[in-house]
């Protein structure tokens, strides 16, 4: 079922240096439950398009309906922003409270939900994301991994059917980067409608659907593996290539028979046996 | 030389929430090399290159460099620092004015200061034309060169870059490594990289410093490095994926770049396979 639609939508700053078109004719159907994941350089959109699905931006011309409800209506944003959450690249400036508990509770507390319903959400949050032995830490004494897996909870709390993801292992260690994929993960086998911005090829490959985003288009939209196996056009847009893709493409050059369209390792070991 | 010998540093020393960051850490740094630094977030490593940059006051043991302490004022001239994300640190009206701001302080003359201006902008590759612009109007991969250009504009002998490349597109960060370790480089300053991207590591350090908890354990060349299976689960890094890839085709040999697996995948399955 449908979830989200974009219709012609086209979205213009608007500067004294003169007007500047960030996205162009865009156009998509999302289903419930999907695990979309958008990548494209600095500059190409991906942002301003995140920014449109909970109403944060308004399309300059065309639509975007979230559950059917058309985000330009004004009457609509509570319920759009309801069916929507945001977790963005830097966890410092998202997080509001003195403590990790009270920051969880913040989107609850705005939404004038009774008390114990939001400690128990909260609770139910927090677990989710592994992070209830820390509900009276302060934020602060937290990594850069463990704020974001607040942010996370955040969003979880709010129970929101969609999630958008902007970037949000950009500032992460290596370590911090694998345990945010693993809840992405999970989030979406929960039936969450996944959106996830990345300029990390290998986290991108875990979605079922790759939006690849440039000049404010949307100019491929496909499978992971349609998307990273295509080593020319992938080297095109300055990506960087999955290491099996481009090893295979090199071995094939040398007159190596492998199959089509290998993406991981594991496909690659498969074939050279 | 930068010489670091026996430097512990601990937080909030003495009260209930002491917490060691550094533990008897001792190393050089030679002129000319590319030194990287990796270890995840907690492992000591900001600590570190701030003390090394004379930014923090040291508690225990003592860092040199050139021969002077790194207490002696005239290091700040030597060495550079630049932050994670040192964009967010602009502030002045155009690209030029933000690159001289910290030359000025050096009671340099107008001529050469704009020498300098030129010269960094000339490193980082960015194109003379946008000195009056406003760095604001500016991309992601360029407000980060105009921050780096304002550090070599110091002219500084060792340069210190900690995550340079964090948040950028695979295209500009390939970009911008491209520059530090080309042109940057072959200015003649000394690099300390701190990175946990091991592909990085690999390409561009002669040598990599492995930080866990405060302590350094590891200290010898990336591809010495990659054979150290504990060392590098303790310190939460892992090799580079085409290193993983060999391993689990049982090439144990450490393969660290696409051209090398090549090579050796056509010498074990020489002949071409009838899938």
């Amino acid at each position: 079922m449908e979830i989200i639609r974009v219709e012609n939508l086209r979205y213009v700053y608007k500067s004294s240096s003169g007007d500047k078109v960030a996205l162009d004719d865009i156009n998509f159907s999302i289903n419930d439950g999907e695990f979309v994941a958008i990548i494209g350089t600095n500059g190409s959109g991906k942002s301003t398009l995140a920014k449109h699905f909970n109403a944060l931006l308004l399309p300059t011309t065309g639509k975007i309906f979230i559950d059917g409800l058309d985000t330009s209506d004004e009457k609509n944003l509570w319920a759009v922003r309801e069916n929507v959450g945001m977790v963005f690249q830097n966890p410092d400036s998202e997080i509001v409270a003195a403590i990790v508990e009270d920051d969880v509770a913040f989107g609850l507390e705005n939404l004038g939900i009774e008390p114990n319903k939001i400690r128990e959400r909260v609770d139910l949050a927090l677990d989710a994301v592994n992070m209830s032995d820390y509900k009276k830490f302060a934020p602060s004494k937290l990594s850069g991994g463990q704020k974001q897996r607040i942010a996370i909870a955040g969003v979880i709390a709010m129970g929101t059917k969609i999630i958008v993801f902007d970037e949000p292992t950009a500032m992460l260690d290596p370590m911090g980067r694998r345990e945010i994929m693993q809840m992405v993960k999970r989030l979406h086998t929960q039936g969450k409608t996944i959106i996830y911005i990345t300029h990390f090829m290998e986290e991108a490959a875990e979605a079922q659907r790759v939006f690849v985003m440039e000049s404010g288009q949307i100019i491929r939209d496909d499978t992971p593996r349609e998307i990273f196996t295509d080593v020319k056009e992938m080297r095109r847009l300055g990506f960087d290539i999955p290491v099996a893709a481009e090893l295979a493409d090199r071995l094939r050059k040398k007159n190596f028979k492998l199959p089509p369209k290998i993406l991981t390792a594991d496909e690659l070991v498969e074939a050279l046996k | 030389m930068i010489s670091v010998k026996d430097v512990s540093y601990i937080y909030m020393k003495g009260t209930p929430f002491e917490k060691t960051a550094l533990e008897n850490i001792s190393f050089d740094v030679a002129e000319g090399e590319v030194l990287a630094i990796a270890g995840h977030t907690g492992s000591g490593k900001s600590t570190l290159i701030q003390i090394m940059a004379g930014l923090i006051d040291l508690q225990s043991g003592f860092v040199e460099i050139d021969n002077l302490p790194v207490t002696d004022k005239k290091i700040r001239r030597l060495v550079g620092i630049v932050f994670q994300y040192p964009e967010h640190q602009l502030f002045e009206e155009t690209v030029e004015l933000d690159i001289a701001f910290a030359p000025k302080n050096f009671e340099l003359s107008d001529a050469e200061i704009s020498a300098r201006v030129e010269e960094a902008m000339r490193l980082v590759g960015l194109p003379p034309e946008l000195k009056k612009v406003s760095p604001f109007e500016l991309s992601g991969g360029q407000r980060r060169r105009v921050a780096i250009a304002g550090i070599l504009a110091l002219k500084p002998k060792y340069l210190i870059l900690d995550e340079p490349t964090a948040g950028l597109d695979p295209l500009a960060k390939e970009n911008l490594l491209k520059e530090i370790f080309g042109t940057v480089k072959k200015s003649g300053v000394t690099i300390i990289l701190v990175s946990h991207n091991m592909e990085d590591i690999v390409r561009f350090a002669n040598r990599v410093i492995v930080l866990a908890q405060g302590k350094i354990l590891f200290n010898g060349t990336p591809r010495e490095l990659f054979v150290q299976d504990k060392i590098l689960a303790r310190a939460g890094l892992e090799p580079p994926p085409i290193t993983q890839l060999l391993h689990k085709l049982g090439i144990e040999e450490n393969i660290l770049s696409l051209d090398e697996a090549e090579k050796i995948i056509l010498r074990r399955f020489h002949l071409p396979n009838s899938t």
